[in-house]
Parts: C-alpha cells; structure tokens; sequence
C-alpha cells in the first residue's frame, strides 16, 4: 500500500532557514509542531504524575495502620478516586498516546508533521485547564466514588466533585478522540512514498491499534458520562434504581471503554520495547508479522473481554462464562510479544544501558502482571478475588510495571535525540534499580492482602493485615524517592549533557536519519528507504548458528 | 559440544517443573476453606498457581540469563545474529499458551459448576425496581419486600450444586446491604440477626437486596462473593463444612465507612445452631415491637444514626459504626433519598 505524501504548505520563505532549536517560549504556544506538542503532553503529565503520586503517597500513608487517622475516610475515598482518575487520564493517557506518538509517530513515517496539526495543538491545549479543573474539585467537595463511579453511590456523594468529573473525563475523552483521528490518519497516509505498511517499525502498528480502540471505545464512555450526569443533576432515572434505573447498565457502558482503555495504555509500550530491544541487542526484532498483526488482535479482542470487570456484578452464568473465554484468549496475542522480545534478546549483543535496564524491568514486571490477570479472568477465582488487594496489585503490576516503565525506557531511550545530549547513565542505573525495587517492594505484598481477604477502597482494615501494609508503605516511600535523581538527571542534561550526535545508538529506524534535536520540520530531504525497520545483525553469525542447528 | 547443553537444558526444565509443582501446592497464600466448594476453587488456583510459577521463573530467568550471557564486553563490536524469526517456533508459541488457557478455561467452567454457578435459579435477573423506595422503612422492606422463604425464586449470583438444584436450600436468609451493616432476617424461623449465624453442613441460601447503593457480600473462607444490588435481587447459595467464626465483609465500594462494613458469619455445630435460635426467639417479642415502632415513626425525620439505633443494640451491629453514620452527613441524605 503506498500512500500519497502531503507536505504541510511551507507559510513563510523565512522557514527555509533552518532553526534547529526551539526557546523555551515555544512550549508555552499553541504550536503545531508535533514536537513541541509532543514535550507539552510529556511535561504536562508529569506534572500530574508528581501530584497523582503524591497522593498515593497520602493513601499508603493512611494504610500504615488499620484505623482512619490520618483523614477523613470520606477524603481517603476522594484521595483513590483522584488518584486513579489522574494517573490514568492525565497521565499514562497522556504521556503514552499524546506524547509518544505525537513526538516519534512523524519523524518513524518520514513526515514532517502530523495529518492534522491544529487539531493536535487543540488536542492538547484541552488538557491543562481540564486537570486544573479536576485538581480544584478537590477542594470543592470532590468526586468520592472510585475512578469507576458506580452509581447509585456516584449520585449520592459529593455531588459538586462528581459534576466536574463528568465534565473532565468528557473533555479529556474529547482530546483523546482528536489524538485518535490523527494518528490514524497520519500511519495511514504520511508515511514516505517507500514505506509500507509491513515496512513501518513496530511502534506504528502499535499506535495504529491504539487509535483504533480510542475512535471505537471513547464514544460509549461519554454516551455513560451523559447519561450519569442527567442522573445526577436532572434526577433523571438511567442507572438510579430509586427510579426505576439499572446501575449494572452502567457498568457495561463503563467497562466497554475502560477495558479498551487498559490497552490504551499498554499498547504504545509494547510499541516502544519493540523498538528499544533491537537497537540496544543489535540483533532483528524476532518475529515482525507476528508482533505487528498481535497488536491488531488484541485491540480487536480487547474490545470483547469488558465484563471481566463484572464477574461478581449482575451478570448471568452465560455471560460470565463468555467473557472468561475471550480474555483468557488474550493471553495469546500478549505472550507472543513476550516470547518474541525475549527470542530477540537471546544471542544477542546485550549493551546493559539505562534504556535497556528498564526494557527488561518491564517485560519482568510486565508478565506478573499478565499472569495474574488470566488467573482473574478464571471466574471461580475472581469471585474471590474481584474488589480485593489482588485486583490492586495485577492493575498496578500492568499499569505501573507496563506503562510507567515503558515510558522510563523511552525516555531514556529518546532522550539524545529530544534534547541532542545523553542522559547521565549511573544516575539512570540507580534510578532503575530504586523503581524496580520500590515498585515490587510495594505491590508484590498486595497479591497477598488481596487472597486473605483484604477488600480495596478501604480507610480502616483488619489489624491482622498491618504487617503486610506496612511493607507496601515502605516500597511506597522508595518509589517515591526514586524519582528524584530521574528529574535532577534529567533536568540537568538536558542543558548540560555530553553531546549526543544525531544518532548515538546507529539505530536503523528513520527518527534517527535526522540531527538531535531534529530541525524544524524533521527532515532537512525526506529521507528514503534503504533498509528495513530492524536489518540489525551479523549474516555471517546468522550462517554459523544455523549450521550450528 | 551440544550434548552437555542439552542435558543442562534438560536437568533445568525438570527442576523447573518440579519447583512449580510444587510451589503450586505448598504456596499457603490461601486462607482456611470452609466449604467444599472452596476447596475446588483452590485446587483450581493451585493449578494456576503451578503454570504461573513455571512461566514466571522461564521468563525471569531467560531475562537474568540473557543479562549475563549476552551482555556485550567492553570494547566488543559487531551485531548479533541476523535471525529474523523462527516460524515452528512462533507457531509452538502460541499454541501452546492457548492450550493452557483452553485448558483452565475448561477447568474453571467445570469448578463453576460444582459451585452452583449454573443453577438455572441463578440464571435471571430477577428485577424488584421500586422494592426499596416504596416501602416505609428499612425492616420494613426486608420483612415484606423479600421473597419470604421462597427459594426458587430466580436471581443471579450463584445457585445450587448441582445435587441440589431443584430443592430448597435448608436454611434461607434473607440479606439487606445499607451504608454501613448488614441485616439478617430469617423468615422460616422469624429472627432478625447483624451477624450471619448458619448451621455446619446445611446448605444456605442468602437472597441479597441492597437499600441504598451497591455493596457486595464476601466471605473469604468461602471464596465467594456476590455484589447486592439495590433494585436487583440477587444470591449465593452454599453449605459449610467447618465450625467457626469467619469474616463477612462489603467488597464494594458503599461510602467512607465502606471498610468498616464488617460483620462475621458464625457457622455452628446443629445443637449450638439451635440453641442460638431459641435464644433469638426468646427476644423475638421485643424485635417485634421495634419493628412495629420503626413503622409507625416516619425515619425520614430521623438522622440514620438515630434510626438504626435499636437495631444496633439487637443485632450486635458495633455501637461505633452508628456513631460514623451519625458523623456522615451524606449518609442521611441518602438513605432518606431512598426511603421518602
Ligand atoms: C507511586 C506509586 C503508586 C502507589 C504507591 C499507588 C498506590 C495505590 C493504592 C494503594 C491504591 C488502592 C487504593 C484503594 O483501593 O484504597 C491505588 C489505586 C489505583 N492506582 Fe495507584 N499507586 C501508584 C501508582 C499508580 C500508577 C502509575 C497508576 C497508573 C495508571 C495507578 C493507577 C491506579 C488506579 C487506576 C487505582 C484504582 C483507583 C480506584 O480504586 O478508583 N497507580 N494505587
Ligand atoms: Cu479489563
Ligand atoms: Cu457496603
């Protein structure tokens, strides 16, 4: 498939002189470069990821000990709710989607902007006034119900904080959707003339299927949003039962999106760690067609497995029994990535650097993750497990040991190409070797809370859970720590740095064919295709191992 | 060369299954099982248990060993292998992943089963819409509003074992979730209890109904659990099969006092069931002036602190948890949105 290449209309002659560097003024534009869109969305998460941490860093405090001292239990309520609702929406969503695939999708595909630029810029200037609002619901009686916001209780607790929930995850949905509908158009039709579709590295595919599920999904989570918002403040009766409404409705709504949303996500950092593991291994990714097509199939199955939430909810055997099989399925797609990053690490050349540390931290953390989610998906065991520290621990083994260190690994991994320097790699090593303890330190004790009976979303437990809970309260304390030397690094060589070169790893992919930072408009000639994504590796090594056979 | 390789490969694939093995059984993450049925969940979860541990310690140790093994030596130049793929390999890759999850989805339908899941009684929804509201109070609606020893009445959750699907369940309860208690009305035996009381080896049956939002009854030592819904009536059907006093607590998010929506379910030999019975009924002329008294005061007016009061004392609902409603402002709004 070729596609046609659209150069943006160059607007001025002055733009013919090439102005390799932006000002720190640019990033406070409404810019349409995808770059500086790019930075905007990452700094911009990042701060609400300090702010989503901290409070987590209040919830563990609270769980030091069994009795609510530390808050109100109604502002411990509010405190999970904003943290959920901030680390998924204004963070992972943000940092994965918005800036990932807004900085890379442009410079892999040999474009110099993204299909659409306005609508980019208006994607993301949606974002830092909506978490503003949501940040100050905080003070005024904030949302008290989960980041699901299950009525009836959604409509019985602080009303004034759930309004301007409804309306955040409204406008956030809405500048998802435009994210969407650009990088799907720009996969499909920015890519050089010589790239095809089976020539793109792994990332496109990945953000191809992650748009697909944000155009697909997102649109049932507001149609939910509205209709619990006429609840609330029409007393409209969709999901209130005291008139005659159905709450598990609700549910159904909510998890048709909040599943996919999971894989929102996830799916651009498999993307990401297809792409670092072969640099750094110097070898080909191992399996391109079955890593690109199982991104397709799980965004097409992740959009079948929603009542999984549901097991223990109003839901019939049938149903129970239907969803059980299509997520168990899933394990399928998601372990062919596994087993294929894994065959492309082995006999390779191994350069053990920050980027590379956190690629294997996330398949190592990732695959709990994944095994303890098939163990949910058998529904006799969910019934005991669902709404307990189990669930607490696989979310945040995915959403944590998926996400979060896929972002790390990107960021370490993109970093002399953003800024043009490297990043300090011992300081990057101690952060790596902090997160991976802290986080399981943290979360791994959790499983355990959960299988002997510890429900989540609580200010006060059972004394005889308070050995554990401390230990995750400690790991918290860790993780927390952890970030510091990443900031302090990463602040510091972005200005100070050693010189990095336009491409420090001799990667093959084309967001390395262009200077660090890359001009302007990314490529000074559009480059074209002499090799493949991955042509990493020895031919003459590859004869002796095949002999060898 | 390749011989000795392959019998290490060997020798590691037999300790790994053997570690599996037996981690899968000896791993004690699971509290005490009080019926049999939980024993089969558990049985199922040491199964998943073993394949899990198999598959967690291949990909940490293929990590570990590439980290060691291939890491690059200072000074060392070149590439890897240019090996592109492997089709047998991919093609053993997925198939044996989706025989694995065939094969527990196979197992788990089958556990679901002994447990009851597919009683057809559990099959439907049984809708009450307006049940809770209509109603003057809150015994009130657990008194006339349930289905009063009726168990054949069909709603979701789990149902019989299959032996028994068609009978009656021997004892049945019906269970009201509110912000922040349980209420426990036997209609057979007309006592009203905030403690679970159920006689070893009989088989129970719970029909759930929620007054103002969504909570879940969970019983760990069961493994079961089941959300209570308001408008929606839904069950769990079980028999026990160890004397004790275990946890019975709300696993769905009800409120600030959500956590300390606690209670216990005392599983008794028959002869101490009975003679809770006797002791319940002695007071059941003083449950019935209460009642009486709750119906004829319009609790709207009341603050729920004050209204549940009573109940509080009789049904050894902890003085302490009336007096987090008395704090909760919300809390009265809501339980007199949903009584008025
Ligand atoms: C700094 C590290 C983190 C710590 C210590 C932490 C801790 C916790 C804890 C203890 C809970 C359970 C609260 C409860 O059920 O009472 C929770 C909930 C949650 N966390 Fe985190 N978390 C961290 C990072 C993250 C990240 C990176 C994400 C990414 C999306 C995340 C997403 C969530 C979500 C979605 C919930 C559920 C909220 C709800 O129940 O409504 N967390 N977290
Ligand atoms: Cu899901
Ligand atoms: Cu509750």
């Amino acid at each position: 498939m070729t596609a046609e290449l659209t150069i943006p209309n160059q607007t001025a002659p002055e733009d013919d002189v090439v102005i390799h560097h932006r000002t720190w003024k640019d990033y406070f534009t409404f810019s349409t470069d995808h770059k500086v869109i790019g930075i905007q969305y990452f700094v911009t998460g990042f701060i609400f990821y300090i702010i989503g941490g901290l409070l987590a860093e209040g919830i563990r405090t609270e769980l030091a000990t069994p009795d609510a001292d530390l808050v109100d239990p109604s502002t411990y309520n509010s405190m999970f709710t904003m943290h959920g609702t901030i680390m998924i929406f204004l963070w992972i969503v943000p940092a994965g989607t918005g800036a990932f695939a807004n900085y890379l999708l442009p410079l892999m595909l040999g474009a110099r902007d993204m299909a659409f630029p306005k609508l980019n810029a208006v994607a993301f200037w949606i974002i830092p006034p909506t978490g503003l609002l949501l940040i100050l619901s905080f003070f005024l009686g904030p949302a008290q119900a989960g980041w699901t916001s299950y009525p009836p209780l959604s409509l019985l607790t602080g009303k004034v904080g759930e309004g301007i929930w409804i309306m955040t995850l409204l406008l956030l949905g809405t500048s998802s959707i435009l994210g969407g509908i650009n990088f799907f158009t720009t996969i499909l039709k920015m890519r050089i003339p010589s790239m095809s579709m089976m020539q793109m590295p792994l990332f496109c595919w990945a953000m191809l299927a992650t748009s697909l599920l944000m155009l697909i999904a997102t649109p049932v989570l507001a149609g939910a949003l509205i209709l619990l918002s006429f609840d609330l403040i029409a007393g409209t009766a969709f999901f209130n039962p005291v008139g005659g409404g159905e709450p598990v409705v609700y549910q159904h709504m909510f998890w048709f999106y909040s599943h996919p949303a999971v894989y929102i996500m996830v799916l651009p950092f498999f993307g990401v760690i297809s792409e670092v593991i072969p640099v750094h291994c110097r070898k080909p990714i191992f399996g391109y067609g079955a890593i690109a097509y199982s991104s397709m199939v799980i965004s097409f199955l992740g959009l079948i497995v929603w009542a999984h939430h549901m097991f223990t909810s109003g839901t019939p055997p049938w149903l129970r029994m239907f969803f059980m099989i299509t997520t168990m399925v899933i394990a399928v797609p998601t372990g062919i990535k596994i087993f294929g990053w894994l065959a492309t690490m082995w006999g390779g050349k191994i350069n053990l650097n920050t980027p590379m540390l956190f690629a294997m931290g996330f398949i190592s953390t990732f695959v709990i993750g994944g095994i303890t989610g098939v163990m949910l998906a058998a529904v006799p065991f969910d019934i005991h497990v669902h709404d307990t520290y189990f669930v607490v621990a696989h979310l945040h083994y995915v959403l944590f040991g998926g996400s979060v260190f896929g972002i790390y690994t990107g960021i370490y991994h993109w970093f002399p190409k953003v800024t043009g320097r490297h990043i300090d790699e011992t300081w990057g090593k101690i952060h790596f070797a902090l997160t991976y303890v802290g986080f399981n330190v943290t979360f791994l004790p959790m499983h355990v809370l959960g299988l002997q009976g510890m429900p989540r979303r609580i200010a006060m437990y059972a004394p005889e859970f308070q050995g554990l809970n401390q230990v995750c309260t400690y790991g918290s304390y860790v993780l927390a720590i952890s970030t510091v030397p990443f900031l302090i690094n990463a602040i510091y060589c972005a200005y100070k740095g050693k010189p990095a070169g336009s491409n420090p790893w001799n990667a093959l992919t084309l967001d390395w064919q262009t200077t660090s930072p890359p001009e302007i408009e990314n490529f000074e000639v559009l480059p074209v295709l002499t090799t493949g994504p991955y042509d990493y590796g020895d031919t003459e090594e590859e004869e002796k191992e095949l002999t060898a056979v | 060369m390749n011989i000795p390789s392959s019998i290490i490969t060997l020798l590691l694939g037999i300790g790994l299954t053997l570690v599996s093995l037996w981690y899968g059984q000896n791993h004690g993450l699971m509290p005490v099982a009080a019926s049999e049925e939980a024993g089969h969940i558990d049985g199922l979860f040491n199964a998943m248990m073993t394949i899990s541990t198999g598959l967690f310690l291949l990909v940490q140790g293929i990590i570990v060993y590439c980290a060691i093994k291939f890491r690059r030596k200072p000074g060392e130049l070149g590439d890897g292998a240019a090996i592109e793929g492997n089709v047998p390999l991919e093609i053993l890759w997925t198939a044996i992943p989706a025989a694995v999850v065939l094969w527990i989805s196979i197992y788990s339908f089958e556990i679901y089963n002994e447990m009851g899941g597919f009683d057809p009684s559990a099959n439907d929804m049984h809708a009450m819409h307006g049940m809770p509201a209509g109603k003057g109070s809150a015994m009130a609606a657990t008194m006339d509003g349930m289905p009063q020893g009726s168990p054949m009445i069909a709603a979701l959750g789990v149902g019989a074992s299959p032996e028994n699907q068609g009978k009656p369940a021997a004892v049945n309860v019906n269970v009201l979730g509110l912000q922040y208690a349980w209420i426990f009305t036997y209609p057979e035996i007309n006592v009203t209890s905030g403690e679970l009381h159920v006689p070893v080896g009989k088989e129970v049956q719970l029909n759930m109904n929620a007054q103002d939002v969504i909570h879940a009854v969970w019983i760990p030592q069961l493994r079961l659990k089941q959300d209570v819904i308001p408008g929606t009536q839904t069950q769990l059907r079980f028999t026990t099969n160890k004397v004790g006093s275990y946890p019975l607590r709300c696993a769905e998010l009800c409120g600030g006092y959500h956590g300390s929506m606690v209670t216990q379910m005392i599983v008794h030999t028959p002869e101490e069931y009975d003679t809770w019975i006797a002791s319940q009924q002695q007071s059941a002329q003083a449950q019935a002036e209460i009642v009486k008294k709750t119906i004829a005061m319009n609790p709207a007016n009341l603050s729920p602190g004050k209204y549940l009061a009573p109940y509080a004392k009789e049904m050894g609902v902890k003085p302490e948890m009336v007096r987090h409603l008395h704090q909760q402002h919300d809390m009265s709004k809501s339980i007199a949105s949903v009584i008025k």
